[in-house]
């Protein structure tokens, strides 16, 4: 069984080994729970916060069960025991309901292996480069991709399995009947995930900012409508609007200003971007094209680099702020609804990238 | 810094840039967007450059440059600028400042 390792391991790979060793541990505690109904075995489930990417897979530990004879004091008190019983079927209820978002998980991530390995051989016999993002990035190890980008490539890998899992989350707990408290909680990790993104990019930025800017790590879908290094912002709020009805007025006329507050600031950053790309052309091309010596030219050009960090930095910055003011403007519910969405969105076009490379390769 | 405050407390909106920062170049577009005229110090024509942006830095801005002052009052740098109009804070703030017709 495969475990965490420094090693070069492609990333896919280990992340799918590494939830396995979960079944033991949902075997354990769904054969205790089926003991809960008969009388007298009480289980009293425990609670773990799911606080760092580590303890992602292990987020399912509720319910270590401990058995306790309590004969004599129930029968003194028998409105204690309807009490326990109902608490009893409440956390069994949440444990089969979490136990089904991560078997889903399981078998979209198994479905997923298989393909992804085929993927690889099929590439790797033809000698092709497929560059399709995170996926089959195996290959592209090949080419001195610095230890920094490896090192993000597969941190980005363990994100976007935690980004599945708290998708299914969302999806089943939406479905059924949720406290706000508890969807309140689910709205703030997954908002805190998306911040964690932006902190690897910036950090990732630093090391190689074209491999940022041209999102590399990303699907090929993905790469279509990247805008500096990411989504746009503005982009988004239209396809997530209709998902949040339905809306107060009041919150109506918010987003409408923020959205175009966010088309202001784009086309602001986008322009920056094009003055950039113009300063960066007149440094290489400055002088005369054709001696052979061009030192000085890549000083220049260098030191105008420099500004993408910042360009990609502010580009993150808008989107961290655009979901900001989304969560301030909606409730707990709309905000779970309108996360639960955008985390579908992104998934399908992860899908779409999948299907349109497999359609590619199919012999015409 | 005497030039600093000087030109800082000038009226309407202010900024400080370099003529090679591009990130500058966008925030003056956005108040461009916005229907305001700022009044732009290029500081690396200035012989005074770095006290200019040692002086921008104390005074708590993120990045010298882009320094944004509005009514002499600092907003600060890209970042700042970008939250406030997301807010919906930056208009009211200009709002004074702003060209009725474009």
């Amino acid at each position: 069984m495969n475990t965490t390792s420094t090693h070069f391991v492609p990333p896919r790979r280990f992340e799918v080994y590494e939830p396995l060793n979960q079944i033991g541990m949902w075997e354990e505690s769904f054969k205790n729970n089926g003991d809960m109904y008969t009388p007298g075995s009480i289980i009293i489930p425990t609670n773990e916060k799911p606080d760092s990417l580590s303890e992602d897979t292990s987020h399912g530990t509720e319910g270590t069960p401990h058995k306790f004879d309590q004969e004599a004091s129930t029968s003194r008190h028998p409105d204690k025991i309807q009490r326990r019983l109902a608490q009893n079927r409440e956390a069994a209820r949440k444990s089969r309901l979490r136990k089904k978002a991560y078997v889903q998980q399981l078998e979209t991530s198994r479905l997923k292996l298989i393909h992804l390995e085929q993927e690889l051989d099929r590439a790797r016999q033809q000698g092709f480069y497929v560059g399709n993002g995170v996926d089959t990035n195996a290959l592209s190890f090949s080419d001195n991709m610095s230890s920094g980008i490896v090192a993000f490539e597969m941190e980005y890998g363990q994100w976007v399995e935690e980004q599945n899992r708290q998708i299914c989350e969302l999806r089943t707990v939406l479905h059924g009947q949720v406290s706000d408290i508890e969807l309140r909680s689910l709205v703030e990790n997954a908002m805190k995930h998306y911040f964690q993104l932006f902190r690897m990019k910036s950090a990732a930025a630093k090391i190689d900012v074209f491999y940022v800017m041209s999102g590399m790590w990303k699907t090929s879908a993905e790469r279509f409508f990247l805008w500096i290094g990411g989504f746009r912002p503005s982009e988004l709020l239209k396809v997530l609007l209709p998902h949040f009805d339905p809306l107060t007025d009041q919150q109506l006329l918010d987003v409408c200003n923020l959205r175009q507050s966010c088309q202001q600031a784009e086309d602001a950053l986008s322009q920056g971007m094009e003055k950039l790309q113009h300063t960066l052309a007149e440094s290489v091309a400055a002088g005369k094209l054709g001696e052979g010596s061009y030192i000085p030219q890549m000083t220049c050009a260098m030191e105008r680099l420099e500004a993408l960090v910042s360009f990609v930095n502010q580009a993150d910055h808008l989107r961290h702020e655009t979901l900001q003011q989304m969560h301030r403007i909606l409730t707990t519910r709309q905000a779970a609804r309108g996360l639960l969405a955008l985390g579908e969105y992104f998934q399908r076009l992860r899908a779409l990238s999948s299907s349109w490379a497999a359609r590619q390769r199919e012999p015409t | 810094m005497d030039k600093v405050m000087r030109m800082s407390s000038e009226k309407g909106v202010v900024i400080f840039t370099k003529s090679s920062c591009c990130l500058c170049y966008a925030v003056q577009i956005l108040f461009r967007d916005l229907r305001v005229q700022p009044t732009i110090h290029e500081i690396d024509n200035d012989p005074d450059c770095r006290e200019i942006e040692k002086a921008l830095l104390r005074l708590g801005c993120s990045t010298a440059v882009p320094a944004v002052f509005v009514g002499g009052k600092l907003v600060g740098s890209t970042n700042e600028v970008m939250s406030l109009h997301l807010s919906g804070s930056l208009v009211p703030l200009i709002k004074p400042y702003q060209s009725i017709l474009y």
